[in-house]
């Protein structure tokens, strides 16, 4: 692994702690106090802070940072999480999200947007009121990244830091050590003394680790104080006796020397005092009896349990230092074991405790599916594993079919075994597809962040509810519907919704409501977005219509079929052309990529109450369920979704209409019959209805279609090919497959077909397809 | 004989990089996503050093080192505790603890190298 890949993870993670930072805030922001929810959301950015730091990103650093500043001061509840702070916080959540897009995909960020969010950031963690932001404040007001190891060096003066808590830390490298020895008598000398206490050993530093860090620094003598060691009946092993006192010349300085302590300055008295040039060597025994201590750098290098320390004549001081080492280590097993036994019950109890809270914070949904064990794979992996399986179902459809043709009797157990392993690959295929089923849960957090933007943007007061977030559906659904439903919710926004002076006026709550719900019904997933606004229009849309040449000005169309009209290309209801859809694209656009995943559109809308869009997806974009007909001699697989009914016309239902137009008439109702293999130009005229069999299918717009195909060969689960990958775009397939007996079939474009039937040619659906 | 070094970060990130770094100097490496984790694993891993995260869920760095010092067998074990910013009280807290050193971040290879170079033997 190397860095662009964990480049690669972090960014991933990233993306994992925003969805948490988001639904985090958001839950705060219905009124959840749960300190575990403030640490979560905490964690996220403090995450994203860690990762960025370490990959030089110096500008998402730098917001985190500000950011975790505030959430801190939520954290130690030096800050209350109001409504107010919150909406600052759901949008400082947004700029982090973009600051990571920017650092993954390049580009730039909205500076101002982000500078003014810090501002109103550092103006929260101060306990002020938000900073309007029609005063913005120099952009430069942005901190710098948090200072890292380079700071202040420690204070010259040989004083010792035992009482100072103010810690700095101090950059150390190796590397300044590699250099030649210069000739040692030249370099400034300096004498320590190194007092360690007894908790600079349970805090596991080692007086000798550090005396070797320290001889790295230059040419050394090293005298060790033992006055203090009493005699072994009456050592406490858990307490420090010796001191040493150091002589040592070298061109580091104080700093390094100092720096060697780092970790252990709170732990020990340490006095460092520069000597003048003649001084060094002499004239330190002063004040304490020493014996000069050869140090030994060799023992520490080579193996980790030799006894440690010193060698030849101090053989005697080595045994008293080896004694107090292993008193150290050992302790006092029995008080131990008590004190842990001690331990162990509290601890019990307080699981118990935090199990209770748990239990009545009623997250225990969550938590389960947080301990759930997962494990993360390559997509493509997934997907080979997909395609191996499509290529399974193939071969054992064939396996079958050859074996039908060859056995005549048909009940032999070859046949048996053959139906056992049709329903094992069956389960094998929905079981691979369950691993790239995901929930919806992504998608719908990024519609709280497009409608708080929006809601900003019109000045409109919004609240978005979702439901059933974790219903799941394949990968490929969810990446591909983000755009359509982004697109949907701004409409639903900036049109749908009333300003909240007229809804008060209308007797309805100012703040406006945005549903998205998430539901599986009947093999495929439903996802319906709702508002609570002024609903459709209808004389407006009408009009609108008539203007573009839609519609006639005298036709005489449903509710319904009006509603529908915002579908059709170039409609736009907005009056005047805002920010919103300046950008946008139409409804038209949306209907188009609910299409191409195989999906339906619908909207009901109420005036006054508001309005509905109802989408159906399939649960998966590899496999489909289809009818095998047959078509001028060739083999089609017509969408089952699409069925409504089959039917064998006869003679005195079909009804001519027109040059060309032929009706159905069914239970009293008439529909066009669009004969499929006219219209894919199978053949030049069209063919006897009685003949073959029509197939009821239901477009968008809601109206139905009886599809002429000449035989039904039967019902099966086809794996999806696309054609488009090989060859190009065929108007009227949208795809093809192969079959038991290894033939191609194509899978039938059934909107596209009924749209045909309309008058338009397949050629020009297609032009408008690509150009959507 | 490798060191073994037990890492403890709940961040999917600096776990990869601990783990490359480390291995790339030579150590074994052990790694755990949170404090009970990481005390779960701790008798198994039996690690030379100990280096772990502060902010974390289920079980923070602070109660992790608390926990670990109470064991019998690693109550003298280095533990080097991964910061982000040089707060004072955060590393108040994590000496009051038993941490033995501090790495500050944003991580850096030699850093964390040096600083186990410096509590081990």
């Amino acid at each position: 692994m190397d860095m662009n890949e964990i480049k690669e993870i972090f960014f991933q993670e990233c993306e994992e702690q925003l969805a948490e930072l988001e639904s985090g805030l958001l839950r705060l922001n219905d009124g959840d106090r749960d300190p575990e929810t403030v640490n979560a959301v905490f964690r996220a950015v403090h995450s994203i802070k860690g990762g960025a730091g370490a990959f030089g990103l110096d500008d998402l650093v730098s917001f985190a940072h500000v950011f975790e500043t505030t959430l801190d001061c939520v954290r130690s509840n030096k800050l209350e999480p109001t409504q107010e702070v919150l909406k600052v916080m759901l949008k400082s959540a947004d700029v982090l999200a973009d600051l990571t897009n920017v650092a993954r995909d390049g580009g730039s960020v909205d500076q101002a947007r982000s500078a003014q969010l810090i501002r109103e950031l550092e103006a929260l963690a101060k306990g002020e009121a938000p900073p309007a932001a029609a005063t913005p404040a120099p952009v430069a007001a942005a901190p710098k990244a948090a200072p890292v190891a380079k700071a202040a060096p420690a204070p010259v003066a040989a004083a010792p830091l035992v009482n100072d808590e103010g810690f700095m830390p101090v950059a150390f490298s190796f590397d300044d050590f590699g250099g030649e020895e210069e000739s040692v008598s030249d370099l400034p000398a300096y004498d320590i003394v190194f007092k360690p206490k007894s908790e600079l050993y349970t805090k596991g530093n080692e007086a000798t680790l550090l005396l070797r860090d320290l001889s790295r620094l230059g040419e050394m003598s090293i005298h060790c104080n033992m006055d203090n060691l009493p005699g072994l009946d009456q050592m406490d092993p858990e307490t420090a006796y010796f001191s040493w006192k150091i002589s040592i010349k070298t061109d580091k300085g104080e700093d390094a020397i100092r720096s060697v302590f780092e970790f252990a300055e709170w732990d020990c008295d340490l006095e460092v005092t520069a000597l003048d040039a003649g001084e060094a060597g002499e004239g330190s025994d002063d004040d304490l009896p020493m014996q000069p201590v050869p140090f030994d750098l060799s023992v520490l290098d080579g193996e980790p349990d030799a006894p440690i320390g010193v060698v030849e004549e101090e053989e005697q001081l080595a045994a008293a230092a080896a004694a107090q080492e292993a008193a150290v280590a050992a302790a006092e097993t029995a008080s131990n074991v008590l004190q842990m036994a001690g331990n162990a019950a509290r601890a019990s109890a307080a699981d118990k405790g935090a199990a209770a809270t748990a239990a009545a914070q009623n997250n225990a949904q969550q938590a389960a599916s947080a301990a759930a064990p997962t494990i993360r794979v390559d997509l493509d992996r997934v997907d080979r594993l997909i395609n191996l399986v499509g290529e399974l179902v193939i071969n054992q459809a064939m396996l079958s079919q050859s074996v039908i043709e060859n056995d005549s009797n048909g009940v032999s157990s070859i046949n048996m075994g053959l139906e056992e392993l049709q329903q094992l690959t069956r389960e094998i295929q929905d079981s691979v597809m369950a691993i790239r089923a995901q929930p919806v849960k992504p998608v719908f957090q990024r519609m709280a962040r497009t409608v708080r933007e929006i809601a900003d943007i019109t000045g409109k007061s919004v609240r978005l509810v979702t439901e059933g977030e974790n219903t799941e559906v394949d990968k490929t659904v969810i990446d591909k519907l983000a755009e359509p439903l982004t697109h949907m919710i701004r409409n639903a926004v900036d049109h749908g919704l009333e300003m909240p002076e007229k809804r008060l006026a209308a007797g309805k709550p100012a703040e406006g409501t945005v549903k998205l719900t998430a539901k599986h019904r009947s093999g495929r997933i439903v996802i319906e977005l709702s508002d609570d606004g002024a609903g459709i229009n209808r004389e407006r849309v009408r009009q609108k219509a008539i203007d573009n040449d839609l519609i006639a000005a005298d036709a005489n169309l449903s509710d319904e079929e009006i509603d529908n009209l915002i579908f059709h290309a170039g409609f736009s209801t907005a009056e005047k052309v805002s920010d919103l859809s300046g950008r946008g694209v139409g409804m038209d656009v949306v209907k188009r990529s609910i299409q191409a995943l195989g999906g339906r559109i619908n909207i009901s809308s109420k005036p006054g109450h508001g309005s509905v869009f109802t989408m159906s997806l399939p649960l998966t974009l590899a496999v489909l369920d289809g009818m095998v007909v047959t078509v001028a001699g060739q083999t089609l697989v017509v969408p089952l979704t699409a069925i409504v009914e089959t039917l064998q016309p006869d003679a005195a239902s079909i009804h001519s209409f027109g040059a060309t137009q032929r009706l159905i008439s069914i239970r009293n109702s008439f529909c066009p019959l669009v004969d499929v293999g006219r219209i894919l130009n199978f053949r030049a005229t069209q063919a006897n209805p009685v003949e073959g069999v029509a197939l009821l299918v239901e477009s968008e717009g809601g109206g139905q279609r009886a599809l002429m195909v000449d035989a039904i060969q039967g019902q099966r689960q086809v794996v999806i090919k696309s054609l488009e990958a090989n060859y190009t775009h065929v108007p009227g397939i949208a795809a093809a497959t192969i079959l038991g007996d290894g033939r191609v079939a194509l899978i039938l474009d059934v909107d596209a077909v009924v749209a045909a039937s309309r008058g338009q040619s397949l050629q020009q659906e297609s032009s408008l397809a690509a150009a959507g | 004989m490798k060191k073994k070094v037990l890492t403890v970060d709940d961040s999917r990130t600096i776990r990869n990089m601990l783990l490359v770094t480390l291995n790339n100097a030579g150590f074994e490496t052990i790694q755990a996503e949170d404090g009970v984790e990481g005390l779960e694993v701790l008798e198994d891993a039996n690690p030379d050093v100990i280096v772990t995260d502060i902010n974390m869920p289920r079980l923070d760095g602070f109660g992790f080192i608390e926990g670990v010092r109470k064991n019998e067998k690693y109550r003298a074990i280095p533990i080097l505790v991964l910061t982000t910013e040089s707060d004072a009280e955060k590393k108040n807290r994590a000496r009051q603890a038993g941490a033995t050193g501090w790495i500050v971040k944003p991580f850096d290879p030699t850093k964390l190298i040096d600083a186990i170079e410096r509590v081990t033997a």
